[in-house]
């Protein structure tokens, strides 16, 4: 499994045909206290860089951009009743939605850890 | 704020400053046959005594609500506002209904919009309600668009006994989104087969209780057949007061709930300004339009009230927010509370009581009248009555006798031969025994 970053601040982690998408912890630290996460739809499709979810915070709302072109197959229900998830764990249990990659070619573009970790610091 | 009227220079300089050399020269894109070139035909300059003389004259021509027996309504009704209401409102805590953004410095007008939002969530049967909207029918369009984010569908069904005007309202704020309406055919009636329309591109369905004709209903089995198609059920309610007597929209299973608040401390007011209200369910918070003040603690664990959720909102998020609807009717918030809290719940359900009971005495005593019909099987304090002729000419005839007859219909639908001979008829507490005898006695007259 690979994760790939988006200068947007979202993760995939790619297995297979399937990503995990997220926000990071940068993002999460940065939004402050999560009080919602608005899920796409099960069956939705969206393109690279459509709006796919939307993270409110006690500070402000903030667009989540898909990372790649699919088809969402689960969304994390878990955030439902528990957003704060995405503050304690922005990049493991806090996941927003999973989706079926229909073009591999658009992770091409995203950055790895590494490449992610010098751009968040490059922010500071 | 000072007013400081600009100087030639002040305004040489800002010429200067975008590159223009004469102001004439900021119309240059208004063809010429446009521009006006002489100056606008006024009359001259009249004194303060006369121009004050001239209006005076103008409003006597006018046969005022409060000067005659009054039984108009459709969608504004005439009720009495306690002099308690206008001493409180005008007291200088609440002078301002700016959104209190500032909760430290506004806990006096966060706090009544709090209760007026419970009052709101309480006599509609729901578990939320905004502070507020603008009136009636922009809290109808609003609740329209509301139910397209929620279910993701466009389609839209509106009740033909829903009030024409909200219909319009309706139509035009959708006119500008990805809302379809579909309209059905004047139901007089208030019959009409709405579960047959709803299918699985049907986002809501909008229906009014009493509707614009007067009749009541319950939407039980309605919100059954919307539910299971997964889309929502908007009522609307023009009449308040009539809470205070009939099931509520939450009890029968509405999603959404908006109204026209007048009825309550706002007074007739030449048409405005009114105070919309809009409560959902819980669920569905977030996509509500509007401000929504909580409660919570501070940080010595003592009770305070702020605006909540309003990363939802335009001042947070623009062009993302659920509604730029942007101001609010905090004013006449305050007035509809602080009725509402004057009549207390028994005072409220009295209030709908001597309604019913005196439209019902009107509407039986009209009924008796040679070829006059009363169309309603159910109602609260208005009906429709089916006249020998035209509505119209009967209305004006009444007010050469002194007497506010009521709505003809023809009013509102002015293109249906089908509808030209009714007439909407309302009754309030404000209507005297008296009032209703010299109605009664001058549409006979009228009639013969």
């Amino acid at each position: 499994m690979t994760t790939y970053y988006t200068d947007e601040h979202e993760w995939i982690r790619v297995d297979g045909e399937i990503g995990t998408v997220g926000i990071t912890d940068y993002a999460q630290e940065a939004l402050g206290d999560i009080v919602f996460v608005e899920l796409p739809e099960v069956g939705a499709t969206h393109k690279k860089g459509d709006e796919a979810a939307v993270v409110e915070s006690v500070k402000a709302a903030s667009e989540i951009y898909a990372p790649v072109d699919g088809e969402v197959t689960e969304v994390n229900d878990a955030l439902e009743g528990e957003p704060a998830l995405v503050n304690s764990s922005a990049e493991a249990d806090g996941w927003f939605y999973k989706v079926k990659i229909t073009n591999t070619a658009d992770l091409e573009g995203l950055m790895d850890a590494d490449a992610y970790k010098k751009f968040v610091e490059g922010l500071n | 704020m000072r007013y400081l009227p600009l100087t030639p220079e002040d305004r040489a300089q800002m010429l200067a400053k975008i590159g223009v050399s004469h102001i004439d020269e900021l119309f240059r894109d208004v063809p010429k046959e446009a521009l006006l070139d002489k100056p606008v035909n006024l009359p001259p300059h009249a004194t303060e005594m006369q121009v004050e003389a001239d209006f005076r004259a103008f409003a006597a021509r006018n046969l005022a609500a409060g000067d005659a027996p009054f039984f108009i309504g459709g969608g504004a009704y005439r009720h009495h506002v306690p002099a308690t209401v206008d001493y409180m409102i005008q007291r200088g805590e609440f002078l301002t209904a700016y959104t209190p953004y500032q909760p430290e410095i506004s806990q006096g007008t966060l706090q009544a919009l709090f209760e007026f939002q419970t009052q709101v969530a309480q006599i509609f049967g729901m578990d939320v309600a905004n502070a507020s909207m603008y009136d009636g029918s922009t809290a109808a369009a609003e609740a329209v668009l509301m139910a397209r984010r929620i279910t993701r569908r466009k389609k839209a069904i509106i009740s033909g006994s829903l009030h024409p005007q909200y219909i319009d309202v309706i139509n035009c704020t959708t006119a500008f989104t990805e809302d379809v309406t579909v309209i059905n055919p004047v139901a007089v009636d208030g019959v009409e087969d709405l579960i047959g329309q709803i299918d699985d591109e049907t986002s809501c369905v909008v229906v009014q209780n009493p509707d614009f004709f007067g009749n009541l209903q319950d939407f039980s089995q309605l919100a059954e057949a919307v539910h299971e198609k997964k889309a929502l059920l908007i009522v609307v309610v023009t009449e308040v007061v009539s809470l205070g007597a009939i099931k509520s929209p939450g009890e029968m299973g509405a999603d959404i709930v908006v109204g026209e608040g007048q009825s309550l401390g706002v007074g007739l007011n030449f048409g405005g300004p009114y105070v919309g209200l809009f409560a959902t369910k819980q669920q569905y918070v977030r996509q509500m339009p509007g401000r929504l003040c909580g409660v919570t603690k501070d940080a010595d664990g003592k009770r305070g009230f702020v605006l909540t959720l309003s990363t939802r909102e335009q001042h947070i998020r623009r062009e993302k927010a659920t509604s730029n609807i942007c101001t609010n009717a905090g004013l006449c918030t305050l007035a509809f509370s602080i009725h509402m809290t004057l009549l207390g719940e028994a005072g409220f359900r009295k209030l709908a009581k001597i309604n019913h009971a005196k439209a019902a005495i009107l509407a039986n005593r009209l009924a008796a009248l040679d070829g006059v019909e009363v169309l309603n099987k159910t109602f609260f304090n208005e009906f429709t009555v089916k006249l020998p002729r035209q509505a119209a000419p009967v209305v004006e005839e009444l007010v050469e006798r002194g007497v506010l007859g009521g709505l003809p219909v023809s009013r509102l639908y002015p293109d249906d031969k089908a509808l030209e001979n009714l007439l909407l008829v309302a009754v309030t507490e404000t209507c005297s025994d008296e009032d209703l005898d010299t109605l009664v006695h001058e549409l006979k007259e009228v009639l013969k």
